[in-house]
């Protein structure tokens, strides 16, 4: 229990300073290299309180895909570094608006988690219970019997945001030389091939 | 404090939730910013679901969190997407600059 609790402080400590460095630091790249950080310790802490599943999926998907995808996208736009940080430069009217609602938000949550006085017999459920069943045989149990229907929801999502994405960064650009296999089979030898006579002492003028 | 509890991991669920929301508001920088944000808060919802999970027993929080899963994937996707082709357009994601909807 104590290397639990030693562990959960360990990397809960490094997941909001993480998170603090991701929306403070000046450089882009540095941001999303904080989040990559943060998303590894937030996995690390799934892993720890027992959902081993859904910590190796945060860490393939979140730190494999979604990051990489981030930070590809920001080498990609040359997006300079920011001379001035976030409290100086231009006067902004929702900075402390912003702050106060942040502020509330945080005291509420907070104030539910520190009130709460959770039922002793929390460990009821209505649906599977079986502690001698690994937690992705729990998942996989559940998932493709009673949830087929959203698991089937979400593979048309990730399908629609492929599609979209595709749709959205398509472009067709001038003075490209493309490949068209229509105008590669219709042509026929009258219309590529020429005869003519030459000359003795003359070349050919070929106009092209 | 020794012992760790659900509320320890709620807490942990606030103050990611909380940064993220700061985030969003405070970002002077580019709108790529404002998306990891997002993704901050998606993540703290996780945090939320799968303590829930863990410590009542019950796996269907677990299924939740990889539909978010799916859903966070999907709009970060878009998201960028979208930031590529106005960056394309205009050659500027910065907050400031971003106001084409007198927003």
């Amino acid at each position: 229990m104590l290397a639990h609790s030693v562990f959960f402080y360990f990397f809960s400590v490094i997941a909001i300073f993480s998170s603090l460095m991701v929306i403070t630091s000046r450089n882009t790249v540095n941001s999303v290299f904080f989040l990559i950080l943060d998303f590894i310790s937030v996995g690390c802490l799934f892993i720890m309180v027992g959902a081993e599943f859904l910590g190796m999926i945060i860490l393939i998907v979140y730190v494999g895909a979604v990051a990489v995808l981030f930070l590809f996208v920001v080498m990609m736009l040359n997006v300079a570094e920011q001379k001035q940080s976030w409290f100086i430069g231009k006067k902004s009217t929702h900075i402390p608006i912003g702050l106060i609602v942040s502020v509330l938000i945080l005291l509420e949550l907070l104030v539910v988690v520190g009130g709460w006085k959770y039922k002793d017999d929390l460990m009821s459920s209505s649906t599977l219970n079986l502690s001698n069943i690994s937690n992705t045989h729990q998942l996989g149990l559940v998932m493709y019997t009673d949830y087929i229907l959203y698991f089937q929801l979400a593979g048309i999502i990730l399908l629609l945001s492929m599609i979209g994405a595709i749709l959205l960064t398509f472009r067709q650009r001038k003075g490209v030389k493309k490949q068209s296999y229509f105008n590669q089979i219709s042509r026929n030898p009258s219309s590529s091939v020429e005869l003519r006579d030459v000359e003795s002492n003359k070349g050919v003028k070929i106009d092209d | 404090m020794i012992e760790i509890g659900l509320g320890h991991y709620l807490s942990l669920g606030a103050i990611i939730f909380f940064l993220g929301v700061i985030g969003i508001f405070l970002n002077r920088k580019n709108v790529i910013v404002i998306l990891m944000s997002i993704e901050l808060i998606l993540l703290s919802v996780n945090i939320n679901l799968i303590s829930f999970s863990i410590f009542s027993g019950d796996i269907v929080g677990q299924i939740f969190t990889m539909l978010i899963l799916t859903v966070a994937a999907a709009e970060a996707a878009i998201g960028l997407a979208i930031i590529v082709i106005y960056y394309r357009n205009r050659g500027s994601i910065r907050v400031e600059d971003i106001h084409g909807m007198k927003g």
